[in-house]
């Protein structure tokens, strides 16, 4: 293979050589920290995806080295690729935030705000970049779109309502599934994702529209209001399975595993897709082999009340005795 | 050693004089001051009978809310538990089924919420954190009981009474 050609670019300050053809959004993740653009439909697994949602937004204050023009408007920086020579302003651009502002404001017009009763509270996209970058009021007036739910296959559920037309799903169907069945009904503001005469998905990959929603449209029937996120604890796991590469996240409770997904990275993306088996049949520890605990961001509502790192030292001196005599103690009270 | 204040002061021992030794004057003059009080209002109440006026803003036992319709505002949205430092909240939610619209306002809801009023250290942090306005610490202070497992209070006690009773 013949050497790639390697072009400089700028990201708000910050220089980085990335191959020719590289999006500026995939440049400034090899960069990483706070400068890399929120993505809502970008997903590096899915060909085609990205454009749609443009919370990825950035200045190019110039565009290349031969022709130093900034470009006239701000860019969507996943479908953007970088030239030799550019520079970008992402969170040093005051024009990037209030934009931003605007398309948070934008993709929350429809959204039913019932982050209470959600079940992606806590791990949604768009919960995220609201808190980020939106502002506490909207000024849309009129009535929101309403949505019956819909059940897609018996482990799947869709809530149009929470819907931000990112297309992610669209593209799973249509590039790790065999087969689509759901997809895009209806155009501009109506558009609605729905699979046709509620067929159902029938697929062994189809539960990875679960992972790949940024919001809670697409969610766990299985999971459905079994416990919130944050009591939740990630466990790394993987199993042998023939279909998929078997590595997971189990979410416990206890002693019971309440779900299994993917495992995502930092951007929200899965490392592997995995099979519906995996996902919605395996639930029991003995199906799986444990890794240790998910490394989860202390910035994330998942770490809270999850005491790791601080192991408190034991209030009571362990006393045999004193156990017994107080358990003695408890069954005669509770016989009154 | 040598004193760093010079604030120690040396006490003299001197023995009892004639009327400390009659032992009677002091008796009385402890019973006088006794007596004085009689007559005075009492500082304390007869607490279950009488009770102290709280100020607007006391926190006390926990009430779950219901809407102007009946309905229960709690959705289980585990965000009071979630606040509470004491970790005294627990709840399990389920989904409202078709016929129990009227009996809930969205459509999950806690079927079982318990509040353990021995770990609870009633600083309001649910009431603060609840998005639906559901839990309000507006009630009276925690009877007592004698065992432990009756200070967990369920849906039971904490959800108020429907309107039309």
């Amino acid at each position: 293979m013949p050497e790639e050609q390697l072009v400089k670019v700028n990201i708000d300050g910050i220089p980085v050589e990335v191959a020719a053809g590289t999006t500026i959004l995939n440049a400034a993740r090899q960069i990483g920290g706070d400068i890399v653009p929120p993505a809502m439909c970008y997903y590096s697994k899915l060909s085609g995806s990205g454009g749609k949602c443009r919370t990825c937004l950035v200045k190019v204050s110039k565009g290349s080295e031969k022709d130093p023009r900034p470009m006239p408007k701000l860019v969507a920086s996943c479908r953007t690729t970088v030239m030799d020579g550019m520079e970008v302003q992402n969170i040093t651009s005051a024009e990037v935030i209030e934009a931003r502002k605007g398309i948070v404001e934008m993709l929350l017009l429809n959204h039913p705000l019932d982050c209470p009763i959600c079940d992606q509270a806590g791990e949604c996209s768009l919960q995220d970049l609201g808190y980020e970058h939106g502002a506490a009021k909207t000024r849309y007036e009129f009535e929101r779109r309403q949505f019956e739910r819909i059940d897609i296959g018996d482990k799947i559920q869709l809530h149009m309502t929470r819907c931000i037309l990112c297309y992610r799903c669209v593209f799973v169907a249509d590039q790790i599934t065999d087969h689509r069945i759901h997809g895009i009904l209806n155009r501009g503001d109506h558009s609605e994702i729905s699979t046709y005469i509620h067929q159902a998905v029938d697929n062994d990959f189809s539960g990875n529209v679960i992972d790949v929603c940024p919001v809670g449209a697409l969610t766990d029937k299985t999971f459905r209001f079994k416990n919130r996120v944050w009591f939740t604890k990630p466990v790394e796991a993987h199993r042998d399975c023939d279909k998929c590469c078997g590595k997971v996240t189990l979410w416990y409770k206890g002693e019971d595993v309440l779900r299994v997904t993917g495992r995502k990275d930092v951007y929200g993306e899965v490392e592997e897709f995995i099979c519906n088996t995996c996902r919605f049949d395996q639930k029991k520890t003995v199906d799986w082999i444990i890794e240790g605990p998910r490394k989860v961001a202390n910035t994330s509502v998942i770490s809270s009340n999850h005491y790791d790192s601080l192991k408190p030292l034991p209030v009571i001196k362990k006393n045999l005795a004193l156990q017994e005599a107080n358990k003695e103690q408890l069954e005669r009270y509770t016989r009154l | 050693m040598e004193s760093l204040t010079n604030k120690k002061k040396v006490l003299e021992a001197k023995p009892l004089n004639f009327w400390e030794r009659a032992y009677l004057p002091a008796i009385l003059s402890g019973l006088s001051i006794t007596m004085k009080h009689f007559f005075r209002k009492p500082v304390t109440i007869k607490y279950p009978e009488v009770k102290r006026e709280f100020s607007e803003n006391y926190r006390g036992l926990h009430s779950l809310k219901r809407d102007e319709n009946g309905k229960e505002r709690c959705t289980a949205c585990g965000l009071c538990a979630l606040s509470c430092p004491a970790e005294a909240i627990t709840m399990i939610a389920a989904e409202r089924q078709p016929g129990e619209e009227n009996l809930y306002r969205e459509e999950k809801y806690a079927a079982v919420y318990e509040i353990n009023m021995l770990r609870c250290i009633f600083c309001g942090l649910c009431e603060e954190a609840c998005p639906k306005e559901a839990i309000y610490l507006d009630g009276d202070i925690v009877p007592t009981d004698f065992l432990r497992k009756d200070f967990i209070y369920g849906k039971d006690k904490l959800v108020e009474a429907p309107l039309n009773q």
